[in-house]
C-alpha cells in the first residue's frame, strides 16, 4: 500500500483541498516544507531529542494483570498517558511547531475540544518561544476547565468560540477563518488526522511513532506476546491513526479496532460516531464520512467526551473503513463512564474519557476477545475529567 | 431559445463595459429578511441599481464567513430556509429582475445533491451562475464541467496570497469571472481596503482573459469606488446584511437596504477609470 497521499491529497476517495484559494498557497508551502523536513537528518535529530527528553518518549506499554483476569484477555496498555501533558496529542505539536519555525512564521494557532491539544500546543510554543491562541468551544470551556488554565498558565490566549454548540467543529471552523486571515504570519497546528491535505499526512506522521514503538515493545518475544487486537478510540482519529497505520502498512495480522462515541445512543441521533453512522461528504476541507443532514448541512455531533464531540473523522479512517482494514464501532456515554471507574479501580489508572470509549468497547467484546492479547491505546490521562464525571456521580 | 445564465453574466458585463463602469454585484442571503420578503429584497437593490445578485444559501459552517454573514446563516437556518426554499427564492429574483443571479454556497450542499443534479437546478431557476467558498481550482473540475453541460457560469477565486503559477491555472479553467478576494480574511466590514486589492487586480488581469469582480471587505461608497477603478465589478456583502439583521422588520429593512444599494451602486461610475 501507499505511504502517501496522491498528489491531490486523496486516500482513495477521500482526503483532497476543499479549503479557500487564501490558503491554498499556504497548504502548498506546508506540504513541501514538511516533504523537506521528513527527510533533514537536522529537522529529525532536534525533533527526537525532544520526543526523548521533553515529551518522554518511547512510551511503556503495560500489561494490566488485574483487568486482564477480570476479563479473561490479555491486556496490555499502551501508555500514551504518560507522554508529557498526558496525551499523545503533544507528539503532533511538537512536531509541527518545529515546522513552523523551519517556515518562519512566529505565531500558532490551534483548536482545541477537551484541552488536551490545546494543553500540548501551548507547551510545544512555550518550548519553542512562539505566539499561541487557541480556539475553544463555549461549552468545552465549561467542561474542560482546569486545561483552559494550563493553556493560560503555558503563555497561550484561550479564545472562546460561541457559534454552534460551541464545541470542537465550531473551534475548528473558527481556527480555519483566524487563518484565512493571518496565513502568512501564521501556521495553524491542526490536532487530529482531519482537514485539507496535507494536514491528514502530517499529522499521521507525527503520530504513527506510537504503532512503531509498539511493534519494538511487543514483538513476539519471550513475554513480550505481538497483539492479535488494537483498540483505539476515534474522534478525528490521530491516536487510532498514530497506533493503527504501522500496523496497517506492514499489513500486519491484527485486528485492528476503532471506537467511536455512540453518545446518548446511535438511535437518538446524539452522537459522534461519524463512520458507523455517518456518511460521505466535505467537512473542514476534506471529503469524509461526516454528520449530515439530507441537504448536506452538517449536524452537531454529542459525546460526554469532549474530544469525540466532532461531526466528522479523518480522511484515511474513511478510506480504511471502505476497504475493512479496520472495523469501527461504537460505545455509549454511560459505558465509557463505566470503564473510567473500572481502571481507575483495578489500575490505578485514571484514563481521558475518550480512552474509556476504547476500553469500554474491549469490556463490552471481552467474551469474543477470551484469551486473545489486546492492546488498549490509552491515549490520554483523565485528570481534566475528574470534575465532570464527579458531577456526574452526584 | 432560452437565454443561458452565462450568457447573461457576459451581456451584465459587456454593457457595464460598454458604460464605463463596474458591475455593482451585492450579496444577501437567501430568506432575509423572512422567506416572504426574501425576492422583495432583491427587487428593491435591482431597482436601486445593481446590475446583478450573489444569492447565499444559509450554511451551518460557513468557512469563509465573518460572524454577520454567519449570524445571518444561522437566522435563516432557523426559520426553514433550506436548499429548496433558498432556489425559490432564486427563481424569483432571477425572472422578476432579468438580471444576473449567481448562486453562493459551500461544497457539501452541491455535493449532497449531486453536482450534475445541483446545476441542472440552477438552470431550472433561471440562475447565472455558482460560486463555491471552499473549492479552488485544484477541486473544480467536475463543477465547471457540469456547469459548463448546462450554461451556468462557474466562478473560482483569487487571493493575494495566490502565486503567479496559480493564477495560470485558474485561467486555464476557464472561469465565467474571477473573484478577487481583495482582503485577506472571511466576509465582513473593514475599515477601508488595502492596496492589495489593486495588486491582485493588475496580476489577474496578466493573465486572465475573464473578468474580474473583486470582494470580501469593501463597505463603504469609497471602497466601492477604489474597487470599480480596477475591477469589472464590485461585491458589496456584510455592510447590506448587517442593516437587514439591524433592521426592526422587513419593511425597514428593504427601506435601508435600497438606500444603501442607491449609494454603493452610484460609486461605479468612477469618472477616471482606466479602459480594460
Amino acid at each position: 500500500m501507499s505511504s502517501r497521499p496522491d498528489e491531490r491529497g486523496r486516500f482513495g476517495a477521500y482526503g483532497g483541498r476543499f479549503a479557500p484559494e487564501t490558503l491554498m498557497p499556504a497548504l502548498l508551502e506546508l506540504e513541501q516544507a514538511f516533504d523537506e523536513a521528513r527527510t533533514d537528518p537536522g529537522f529529525l535529530a532536534r525533533l527526537g531529542v525532544l520526543l526523548r527528553d521533553f515529551v518522554g518518549r518511547p512510551t511503556p506499554v503495560f500489561r494490566a494483570e488485574r483487568l486482564s483476569e477480570r476479563l479473561g484477555i490479555d491486556l496490555w496498555l499502551k501508555r500514551e498517558d504518560l507522554a508529557h501533558t498526558g496525551a499523545h496529542k503533544i507528539n503532533n505539536t511538537i512536531g509541527q511547531a518545529l515546522l513552523a519555525v523551519e517556515m518562519g512564521k512566529p505565531r500558532i494557532i490551534a483548536e482545541t475540544g477537551a484541552g488536551q491539544h490545546g494543553v500540548a500546543t501551548a507547551t510545544a510554543c512555550a518550548l519553542l518561544g512562539l505566539e499561541c491562541a487557541v480556539y475553544m468551544g463555549v461549552k468545552d470551556i465549561e467542561r474542560q476547565a482546569l486545561n483552559v488554565y494550563r493553556m493560560e498558565l503555558l503563555g497561550a490566549d484561550v479564545l472562546p468560540v460561541s457559534a454552534g454548540a460551541g464545541t470542537l467543529k465550531d473551534a475548528v471552523s473558527e481556527a480555519m477563518r483566524d487563518w484565512v486571515a493571518s496565513v502568512e504570519t501564521t501556521h495553524y497546528i491542526i490536532g487530529s488526522v482531519v482537514g485539507p491535505h496535507p494536514f491528514p499526512w502530517i499529522v499521521r506522521e507525527f503520530q504513527k511513532i506510537i504503532g512503531e514503538e509498539l511493534m519494538v515493545q511487543l514483538d513476539g518475544s519471550e513475554g513480550r506476546p505481538t497483539p492479535e487486537v488494537i483498540v483505539a478510540c476515534v474522534g478525528g482519529g490521530s491516536n487510532a491513526m498514530g497506533v493503527f497505520f504501522p500496523y496497517v502498512a506492514a499489513d500486519a495480522d491484527v485486528d485492528l479496532v476503532g471506537v467511536e462515541a455512540a453518545g446518548e445512543g446511535l438511535d437518538t441521533g446524539r452522537h459522534g460516531a461519524s463512520l458507523v453512522a455517518g456518511s460521505p461528504g466535505v467537512l473542514h476541507g476534506a471529503m469524509t464520512y461526516m454528520l449530515q443532514d439530507e441537504h448536506g448541512q452538517v449536524l452537531e455531533a454529542h459525546s460526554i467526551s469532549a474530544g469525540l464531540d466532532y461531526p466528522g473523522v479523518g480522511p484515511e479512517h474513511a478510506a480504511f473503513l471502505d476497504r475493512g482494514a479496520v472495523r469501527y464501532d461504537a460505545v455509549t456515554d454511560s459505558e465509557a463512564v463505566a470503564a473510567f471507574h473500572l481502571l481507575a479501580r483495578t489500575e490505578g489508572i485514571i484514563p481521558a474519557l475518550e480512552s474509556s470509549h476504547a476500553l469500554a468497547w474491549i469490556v463490552r467484546e471481552a467474551s469474543t476477545l477470551r484469551g486473545k492479547t489486546v492492546v488498549l491505546n490509552l491515549s490520554g490521562r483523565g485528570d481534566k475529567d475528574v470534575q465532570q464525571v464527579a458531577a456526574l456521580d452526584g | 431559445m432560452v437565454e443561458r445564465g452565462i450568457d447573461q453574466l457576459e451581456a451584465m458585463f459587456a454593457r457595464v463595459r460598454d458604460r464605463g463602469r463596474a458591475a455593482f454585484l451585492p450579496y444577501m442571503t437567501a430568506g432575509l429578511p423572512d422567506l416572504s420578503s426574501s425576492a422583495d429584497l432583491f427587487v428593491a437593490m435591482a431597482d436601486a441599481g445593481a446590475d446583478g445578485f450573489e444569492v447565499g444559501i444559509p450554511y451551518a459552517d460557513p468557512l469563509m464567513d465573518g460572524p454577520v454573514v454567519q449570524a445571518a446563516g444561522a437566522r435563516a437556518l432557523a426559520s426553514g430556509v433550506d436548499v429548496d426554499r433558498a432556489l425559490a427564492v432564486v427563481e424569483q429574483v432571477a425572472s422578476r429582475t432579468g438580471k444576473p443571479t449567481i448562486v453562493m454556497t459551500y461544497v457539501n450542499p452541491v455535493l449532497r445533491h449531486g453536482i450534475d443534479a445541483f446545476v441542472t437546478r440552477l438552470a431550472d431557476v433561471g440562475a447565472s451562475g455558482l460560486i463555491v467558498a471552499d473549492l479552488p481550482a485544484d477541486e473544480a473540475e467536475p463543477f465547471l464541467h457540469a456547469a459548463a453541460s448546462v450554461g451556468i457560469g462557474m466562478v473560482l477565486f483569487a487571493a493575494p496570497t495566490t502565486t503567479d503559477a496559480r493564477l495560470a491555472r485558474i485561467a486555464a479553467a476557464r472561469p465565467a469571472f474571477v473573484y478577487g478576494i481583495a482582503e485577506l480574511g472571511v466576509t465582513g466590514e473593514r475599515q477601508a481596503v488595502s492596496s492589495r486589492a489593486a495588486g491582485l487586480a493588475r496580476r489577474v488581469r496578466e493573465t486572465i482573459d475573464v473578468p474580474l469582480v473583486l470582494g470580501v471587505g469593501i463597505t463603504t461608497p469609497a471602497d466601492v469606488a477604489a474597487a470599480a477603478r480596477v475591477a469589472d465589478g464590485v461585491i458589496v456583502g456584510s455592510a447590506l446584511v448587517r442593516r437587514v439583521l439591524d433592521a426592526p422588520d422587513p419593511v425597514a429593512a428593504v427601506r435601508t437596504v435600497r438606500e444603501a444599494v442607491a449609494e454603493l451602486a452610484a460609486a461605479t461610475e468612477v469618472p477616471d477609470r482606466p479602459e480594460h
